[in-house]
C-alpha cells in the first residue's frame, strides 16, 4: 500500500443499527451534496469573486437556489421513504435472506465502528412474513420489538487512533430535512435581499463568501452523523457570525461585539467538548449520534453520566442559543449588517444549541429526567430566558435590539418546550419563527434602509405611510410572534404551551409530566411578546415621522442618502418580506391539532409530527403528545392579547393624545410610571442595564484577566522565573570558572577543542564574531555534565 | 531486506551538510549563486526527497521501521550508526523539508541585518541537517548528536542575525538548551551502563529500538525515575515546558523571522519527539509515574503561557508565548499516554509548526513593513495589505483551534484523551486537567483575536497611514505562505493523512499495559505501577 490509501475517502456502506439505514432515495443517500455546492460556492466568491460582473452575488444565489431545491427534493423523498420504509426494508430483509440461502453463507459479521456485531436476522426473524407483521407494527414509531430503519445515513472514515476508525457521514430524518429546508430557504431570501441592502459596500464580495461558508457550514451542520462533525460545524458557524457582526471593523463597537459573541460562544463551548468527550467515552468509545442515543435510552450510560453530560452541553446551548445568562452577546451582534441577523442571529444559527438539544434527545430526556417530571434545568433556563429577555426588550430604543431580545425570547421557549418533553412543539417553533422572525429582520432593514438608522425613538414613527409594503409584511408577522390566530406562531406556541403538561386546570390530558411553572411562565411570555411588539410597532410606524435631518451617517445601511423623505424599499427586498410574511401567515397550518377543522381528515393533521418527529425508537424516546384543548388555546391567546391592549392603550391611546395635545411625535408619555415610582424606576434602571451583566463580563472577568491576572502572571515570569534563570547562569559561570582554574584544566582543555572544531565548520566567518567564551561556558557544562554522569552511574 | 532502499536517510540527513559546505566554497560576490544553491538543494530535497519517502513509504507498515540502515558507528561504547523512520517520525521529517525552502524563499529579498546570505544560508542548511538527523536517528548517542548540532546554526542566527538583544537571547537560548541536553547525555549514558535483560545481562547498547523491547524490565524504580528525569529536562526545557520556558519569548523576539519560523516549526517538536521517540517507550513505568507532573506542568503552561499572551505589548512576542500555551495541548496529550493523547500530540506538533510558522512569517513582513511590532501601534492591516491582513486572521483562527483546520487536530484529541488517561494514571486528576485546558481555549480565542483586532481591524494610525513602505505581500512572500495555508486546510479537512500514518507506530511505541482494555489487563501479567493487582500477590 502506498500514499493513495490515506487519500481514500470514499463512502463505506455497511448493514445499519437498529433506527437507520444505509439504503433509501438517492438523495438522501448524497446528503453531503447540500453542505458541499455552498462550500465550493465560498471558494469561488472568495478566488475569483471580484472579477466576475456581479461581483460573487450571482454564484452565492445560483448556488443557494441549488440547494433549496435538493432541499425540497429531499423533504418530499423523506415523506415518501417516511411513510413506505417498511415495506421496502422488508423486502430487502427478504432479499438478504434468499442470497444467504443461496451461498449458504453463515451469519455475516459485521463491523460498526470498529466492534464486530452480529445482527441476527437470520436466526431471530426466520421468517420474512414475521418481519413484515413486525415492521407493519412499528408504525406508531414506538414498538419497542424491533426497530425498523428510518433515517438515511451515509458515512465514509474520517481519522483514525488506536486502531479504531472514526467516521464523518450523514444522518438524514425528519429533522435534518426540515432544518434543510429552513436554512436554504431563508439564506436564498437573504442572499437576494443583500443585493440591495448592501449594495455599493466596501467588502461586497467577502461578504457573499462568507454567507456561502455559512449557509455551507450550517448545513453540515444539519447531517452530521457524528459528534465531532457536529462540533467541527458549530465552531465554523461561529467563525462566520464572527466575520460577518465584525463586517464593518473599522469602526471599534462592530469588531467589539464580533470579539463579544466569539469569546461567549466558546465559553459555552468549554461545555460542549466537555459533554460531547462525556459521551464519547460513555458510549465506548464513539461520536456516532445514533449510538450514543440508542445506548442512552437503552440504559447503558449510567445516569450521572448521562446528568453531567446533559448539564456540560447545556451550556454549549445557552451560550449559542443565547440562553440567560449567556445571551448577552447576541444583542450586541446587531452590530452586523441586517440580513446577517435575519439569517444567523434569528432563524438559523442561533437555533443550533435547539438543534442540538434535538439530536440527542436520547441524552437529555434521560440524564435530566424529562418524563414525569416538573422541572429540570433545561426547562427552567428557557422559562426564566423566555420571561427575563421579553423583559429586555421593554426598553430598548433601537429596533434590531428589541427582535434580538424578542429572538432570545422565543429560543427560550423552544428549549423550555424540550425541556418539558414537547420535542415536536420545539421544532416547530424552530420551523415557524424562522419564517415571521427573519421577515421581522429583514422589515426592521427595511425601514433602516430608508431611514438610515435603527433608533425608533429618534429616527422613526409614520412609517406606515411610506412604507406601506413593509408595514404589512411587519405587522403579519409580529401577529405570528405574538401568537394570535391563526397565523403561524399561535399554533407553534399553543403546542409548547400544551407540550408542558402543566395544564389539568384546562382539561387537558398527556405530556410527560406537569410542568406547570412552565406553562406559567409561557403565557406570561405571550403577553410580554405582546406588549413589546405593540410598542415597536407604534413607534415605528404610527404616530409622526421623527427623523430630523441629521447629519450622522454612522448607520452603515445609508447609501443613498439623497431622499430626504423615506421611501419603499425595492423589490428584491419587499419580495422576501411578502414571502416570508406569507409564511408567517401559513406555516402554522402544516401541523393543525387533530380534530381541529379536518375533521377526520388524517392525512392534514399534525403532518409536521408525522414526518418530522423520528419513528424510530432505537435513538429516540417515546415521548407523550398532549391533546390540545380549546379552553387553553383560549385563555392563552387571551392573556396574549391582553399584553397587546395594554400596550395599544399606553401607546395608541394615552400617548397618541398627549402627542396630539402638544402637536408633536412622542414616543412616551413625559411622566410616565417609571420617572415616578421608585421601584419601577429602579426596576427600568436593572433592564436599562441589562441585569448588570455585561458590566460582570466585560469589565469583570474580561477585563480583570487580561489586565491585572494577565500582567502579574508576566510580572512572574519575569522577575521570578526568568530572574532565577539569570541568577542560575551567572552563578553557573562563575562556579565555572572556579572549577575550571583550580580543578579540570585537563578535561576541559579537551572539551574546548571538541568545540573548537564543530564551530570551525560553521565557518571562519561567523567565528570571528564571537568573543570565544560562549564556547567556553558550552565546555564548562559539557565537562560538568561528564564529570556528574560518571559519579551517578557509580553511585546508582 | 532486499529494497530497502536503505541509503534515502543518510542522503537525506547529510545532502543539506554537503550543500552548506559547497555554499561555503562559492565566493562570496554574487549572492545570486547562493540563494540559487541553497533553494535548489532544500527544493529537489523536498520534492524528490520528500516525494520519495511518500511512494515508498509502507504505509501498511506504519508502525515498522523502514528504509534502516545500521551500521558500526563508534564500537568502543557499541553505539552505531542506525537510521530508520515509522510513522511518527515521517510526518516531522516531512515538515522539516517543507519548511527550509520556504525559508530560502522567504528570505530571498530580505536578508536580515547584516545581510550575508552565504552564512546565513549555511547555517539553515546545517540545521536542516541537525532537524533531519535528529528525527531519523535510531541510537540515542546518534540522536544527541543531532539534538546538539541544531543547537549552534540556532545560535549564530539568533546572536549574528536577531534583534537588539540578541547577545542574551542567544546566550540564553544555547545555555540553557546545552543544560538540558547534559542531563539527558547523562540519562542516555546510565541507560547504556544499568540496561540488563530478565536474565541479568548487560545489554550495553544505545539502539533505540533494541531498548524500546526492553522496556526498563529489571531496572529499579529509582533509577527509572532518575533516568526519566533526565529525560524530562533535556526534552522538557527543548519543548518547552513550564516553567523552563524564559528562554523562548526572549530567542524568538530577538531572532530573525526565519529563526523564528524554524525554531517554532521544528526545533521545539525534537523535545516532544523525543518523549515520544524515546522517554515514553523505553520507560513505561517510570513514565506512568512522572506523567501526571508533565500533565500538571503542561496545563500550568496552558493557562500561563494564555496568560503571558495577555499581558503582552510586542506582537512576536505574543506568537512566541502562545507557543507555551500550545506546546501544553501537545504534552498534556503526550503525558495521557494514550494513543488518542500521543496521536493529538504528533498531530498537534505538525499543526503547531504549519501555524505558528505562519504567524511569525507575517509577523516578520509587519515588522519589515512597519518597523515595529508594538500592537498598540499598529492596526488597520486588513485596510492597508488586504491579503496579509486575511492570512493572518486564517492564521490566528487556525491557532485558536478552529475545527476544520489543521490546530483543532492537535487539540481537542488532546484534551479528549484527558478524559481517560492510561492505564495507572489517575482519572480525577487527568480530568480536572482536561477542563483547565478546555478553558485554555477560551484564552487562546480571547489573546489571538484580541491580537487580531489590534492589529489587523480598525483604521490604520496615523503614523502609518501614508507609509509608502507599506504594502500587500510580495510574490516571494505569497510562495512561501501558500503551502503552509494549503496544509493548513488539507490537514484539517482529512486529518486521517496524518492520524493514519502515525497511528500505528503510536501504538506500537506504547506499552501494551498501558492502552490495554481492563478486560485484557489481566491477561499481560503487567507490573503494579500500571494500576494492575497482582493476581495473587
Amino acid at each position: 500500500m502506498s500514499l493513495s490509501s490515506l487519500l481514500l475517502f470514499a463512502a463505506e456502506t455497511g448493514p445499519a443499527l437498529p433506527g437507520y439505514t444505509f439504503g433509501g432515495p438517492w438523495i438522501l443517500r448524497n446528503a453531503w451534496l447540500l453542505p458541499f455546492i455552498p462550500a465550493m460556492s465560498f471558494l469561488v466568491i472568495l478566488f475569483f469573486g471580484k472579477r466576475l460582473p456581479y461581483k460573487g452575488a450571482e454564484i452565492g444565489i445560483a448556488s443557494v437556489a441549488a440547494v433549496l431545491a435538493l432541499a425540497i427534493i429531499s423533504n418530499f423523498a423523506w415523506f415518501d421513504h417516511r411513510d413506505h420504509y417498511e415495506a421496502a426494508e422488508a423486502e430487502d430483509a427478504i432479499g438478504a435472506l434468499l442470497n444467504e440461502a443461496e451461498s449458504g453463507a453463515a451469519l455475516q459479521v459485521l463491523v460498526v465502528d470498529g466492534t464486530a456485531e452480529e445482527i441476527r436476522l437470520a436466526t431471530e426473524e426466520p421468517a420474512a412474513g414475521e418481519l413484515f407483521a413486525a415492521a407493519e407494527g412499528g408504525d406508531d414509531g414506538h414498538s419497542s420489538e424491533i426497530h425498523p430503519s428510518t433515517a438515511v445515513r451515509a458515512e465514509a472514515t474520517w481519522f483514525q487512533s488506536g486502531g479504531k476508525e472514526f467516521k464523518v457521514g450523514t444522518l438524514i430524518d425528519g429533522q435534518a430535512v426540515m432544518m434543510l429546508f429552513v436554512v436554504s430557504f431563508i439564506s436564498l431570501l437573504v442572499h437576494v435581499y443583500s443585493t440591495d441592502y448592501v449594495a455599493g459596500d466596501r467588502r461586497y464580495t467577502h461578504y457573499y463568501a462568507f454567507l456561502s461558508l455559512f449557509t455551507a457550514s450550517m448545513l453540515l451542520l444539519v447531517i452530521s452523523a457524528s459528534t465531532i462533525q457536529f462540533i467541527t460545524a458549530w465552531e465554523l458557524v461561529g467563525v462566520c457570525s464572527f466575520a460577518l457582526i465584525g463586517h464593518w471593523w473599522e469602526e471599534k463597537p462592530n469588531s467589539d461585539a464580533a470579539l463579544k459573541a466569539f469569546l461567549t460562544n466558546r465559553v459555552g463551548d468549554i461545555g460542549l467538548l466537555v459533554g460531547m468527550i462525556i459521551l464519547f467515552f460513555a458510549a465506548g468509545q464513539t461520536f456516532d449520534i445514533v449510538k450514543i442515543n440508542t445506548m442512552a435510552l437503552n440504559g447503558e450510560i449510567g445516569h450521572n453520566t448521562l446528568l453531567v453530560a446533559s448539564l456540560c452541553l447545556m451550556g454549549a446551548v445557552m451560550s449559542k442559543s443565547g440562553q440567560f445568562v449567556l445571551h448577552t452577546w447576541l444583542p450586541d451582534a446587531m452590530a452586523g449588517p441586517t440580513p446577517v441577523s435575519a439569517l444567523i442571529h434569528a432563524a438559523t444559527m442561533v437555533v443550533a444549541g435547539v438543534y442540538m438539544i434535538a439530536r440527542l434527545y436520547g441524552v437529555f430526556y434521560e440524564g435530566l429526567s424529562i418524563k414525569d417530571s416538573s422541572v429540570n434545568p433545561l426547562a427552567l433556563v428557557g422559562m426564566i430566558t423566555l420571561v427575563f429577555a421579553g423583559l429586555l426588550a421593554f426598553v430598548q430604543d433601537d429596533i434590531k435590539k428589541v427582535l434580538a431580545y424578542s429572538t432570545v425570547s422565543q429560543l427560550g421557549y423552544m428549549v423550555m418546550a424540550l425541556g418539558v418533553g414537547a420535542w415536536t412543539a420545539a421544532l416547530f417553533h424552530l420551523f415557524t419563527h424562522a419564517f415571521f422572525k427573519a421577515g421581522l429582520f429583514l422589515g426592521a432593514g427595511s425601514v433602516a434602509h430608508s431611514v438610515h438608522s435603527f433608533d425608533m425613538k429618534k429616527d422613526m414613527g409614520g412609517m406606515r405611510k411610506f412604507m406601506p409594503t413593509t408595514y404589512k409584511t411587519f405587522v403579519i408577522c409580529t401577529l405570528a410572534l405574538v401568537g394570535i390566530f391563526p397565523f403561524a406562531g399561535f399554533w407553534s406556541k399553543d403546542e409548547i404551551l400544551v407540550g408542558t403538561g402543566g395544564w389539568g386546570l384546562f382539561g387537558g390530558t398527556g405530556g410527560n409530566g406537569s410542568y406547570t411553572l412552565m406553562l406559567i411562565g409561557g403565557i406570561l411570555g405571550a403577553s410580554l411578546t405582546g406588549a413589546y411588539m405593540t410598542r415597536v410597532i407604534y413607534l415605528t410606524f404610527f404616530g409622526e415621522f421623527r427623523h430630523v435631518a441629521h447629519d450622522d451617517h454612522g448607520a452603515h445601511d445609508s447609501h443613498d442618502a439623497h431622499d430626504h423623505l423615506p421611501h419603499e424599499s425595492g423589490p428584491r427586498i419587499t419580495i422576501p418580506l411578502i414571502l416570508l410574511s406569507g409564511f408567517a401567515l401559513l406555516a402554522g397550518l402544516v401541523n393543525l391539532p387533530p380534530g381541529f377543522i379536518t375533521g377526520n381528515l388524517e392525512s392534514w393533521q399534525e403532518r409536521f409530527l408525522h414526518f418530522y418527529e423520528p419513528v424510530s425508537a432505537a435513538y429516540f424516546p417515546s415521548v407523550a403528545h398532549g391533546t390540545p384543548s380549546y379552553s387553553l388555546a383560549v385563555f392563552s391567546s387571551a392573556i396574549g392579547i391582553a399584553g397587546v391592549a395594554m400596550a395599544y392603550f399606553y401607546y395608541f391611546v394615552l400617548v397618541d393624545r398627549k402627542a396630539k395635545q402638544l402637536g408633536e411625535s412622542l414616543t412616551e408619555l413625559p411622566n410616565g410610571p417609571t420617572t415616578k415610582v421608585g421601584f419601577l424606576r429602579a426596576g427600568h434602571t436593572l433592564l436599562v442595564e441589562k441585569y448588570y451583566l455585561d458590566h460582570l463580563y466585560t469589565d469583570f472577568i474580561a477585563a480583570g484577566t487580561k489586565g491585572p491576572i494577565a500582567r502579574a502572571v508576566y510580572w512572574v515570569n519575569q522577575n521570578v522565573l526568568d530572574a532565577t534563570i539569570d541568577a542560575v547562569g551567572r552563578t553557573s559561570v562563575k562556579t565555572g570558572t572556579a572549577v575550571y582554574t583550580h580543578f579540570d584544566q585537563k578535561v576541559v582543555d579537551g572539551a574546548v577543542n571538541v568545540t573548537g572544531l564543530v564551530s570551525s565548520e560553521t565557518g571562519g566567518e561567523l567565528r570571528k564574531l564571537q568573543t570565544g567564551k560562549i564556547q567556553q561556558y558550552a565546555a564548562y557544562l559539557f565537562a560538568g555534565a561528564t564529570v556528574l554522569a560518571g559519579v551517578l552511574i557509580f553511585v546508582i | 531486506m532486499e529494497n530497502n532502499n536503505e541509503w534515502i536517510l543518510s542522503v537525506l540527513t547529510f545532502a543539506p551538510l554537503v550543500g552548506a559546505l559547497i555554499i561555503m566554497a562559492i565566493p562570496k560576490g554574487d549572492e545570486v549563486f547562493h540563494k540559487g544553491f541553497a533553494l535548489l538543494v532544500s527544493g529537489a530535497l523536498l520534492i524528490f526527497g520528500g516525494g520519495f519517502l511518500l511512494t515508498e513509504f509502507d504505509f501498511d507498515r506504519a508502525d515498522e521501521m523502514q528504509f534502516t540502515y545500521d551500521t558500526s558507528w563508534i564500537s568502543v561504547i557499541n553505539s552505531r550508526y542506525i537510521v530508520g523512520i515509522d510513522g511518527m517520525a515521517l510526518p516531522l521529517i516531512l515538515l522539516t523539508l517543507l519548511v527550509v525552502p520556504l525559508c530560502v524563499i522567504y528570505s530571498w529579498d530580505h536578508f536580515p541585518e547584516p545581510h550575508n546570505p552565504k552564512a546565513f544560508l549555511a547555517l539553515i542548511l546545517i540545521l536542516e541537517t541537525g532537524m533531519i538527523g535528529t528525527f531519523v536517528a535510531e541510537d540515542l548517542i546518534l540522536f544527541f548528536v543531532f539534538f546538539e548540532v541544531v543547537l549552534l546554526p540556532m545560535f549564530f542566527m539568533i546572536a549574528v542575525w536577531g534583534g537588539e538583544d540578541r547577545r542574551y537571547a542567544s546566550l540564553k537560548f544555547f545555555l540553557y538548551t546545552l543544560f538540558g541536553s547534559a542531563l539527558m547525555i547523562l540519562a542516555f549514558l546510565s541507560l547504556f551502563f544499568l540496561a540488563e535483560d530478565t536474565a541479568g545481562n548487560a545489554l550495553r547498547t544505545f539502539d533505540i529500538q533494541a531498548l524500546t523491547e526492553w522496556r526498563g524490565a529489571n531496572l529499579s524504580r529509582s533509577a527509572g525515575l532518575l533516568i526519566f528525569g533526565g529525560m524530562f529536562m533535556g526534552f522538557g526545557i527543548k519543548v518547552p515546558m513550564f516553567p523552563f520556558h524564559t528562554w523562548l519569548p526572549d530567542a524568538h523576539t530577538q531572532a530573525p523571522t526565519v529563526g523564528s519560523v524554524i525554531l517554532a516549526a521544528v526545533l521545539l517538536k525534537l523535545g516532544t519527539y523525543g518523549f515520544i521517540r524515546i522517554a515514553i517507550p523505553i520507560l513505561p513505568e517510570a513514565a506512568v509515574e512522572w506523567a501526571p507532573w508533565i500533565g500538571l506542568l503542561a496545563v500550568i503552561g496552558i493557562i500561563y503561557g494564555a496568560l503571558g499572551c495577555l499581558a503582552q505589548t510586542d506582537m512576536k512576542r505574543l506568537i512566541a508565548f502562545s507557543s507555551v500555551s500550545h506546546m501544553g495541548f501537545v504534552m498534556l496529550g503526550i503525558a495521557t499516554l494514550t494513543t488518542f493523547g500521543i496521536n493529538a500530540a504528533v498531530f498537534g506538533m505538525v499543526a503547531h509548526g504549519l501555524i505558528t510558522g505562519i504567524l511569525f512569517f507575517v509577523a516578520g513582513s509587519i515588522k519589515e513593513r512597519y518597523h515595529t511590532l508594538e500592537i498598540k501601534r499598529l492596526g488597520g492591516l486588513l485596510l492597508q495589505a488586504p491579503r496579509m491582513g486575511w492570512i493572518l486572521g486564517f492564521a490566528t483562527m487556525a491557532s485558536l483551534g478552529l475545527p476544520g483546520l489543521a490546530g483543532f487536530w492537535g487539540e481537542f484529541p488532546a484534551i479528549l484523551a484527558a478524559y481517560q488517561p492510561a492505564n495507572g494514571l489517575s482519572e480525577a486528576v487527568f480530568r480536572t486537567y482536561m477542563v483547565v485546558a478546555a478553558v485554555g481555549t477560551v484564552l487562546a480565542a480571547g489573546y489571538l483575536l484580541w491580537l487580531l483586532q489590534r492589529t489587523a481591524f480598525g483604521e490604520p494610525s496615523e503614523e502609518f497611514a501614508k507609509d509608502p513602505n507599506i504594502h500587500d505581500a510580495t510574490k516571494f512572500e505569497y510562495v512561501a505562505w501558500a503551502p503552509m495555508l494549503v496544509l493548513i486546510v488539507v490537514l484539517g479537512v482529512l486529518p486521517n493523512l496524518l492520524f493514519k500514518t502515525s497511528d500505528p507506530a503510536v501504538e506500537k511505541s506504547l506499552h501494551p499495559c498501558l492502552i490495554a482494555e481492563e478486560a485484557d489487563l489481566a491477561a499481560l501479567d503487567c507490573p503494579a505501577v500500571f494500576g494492575v493487582e497482582v493476581a495473587g500477590g
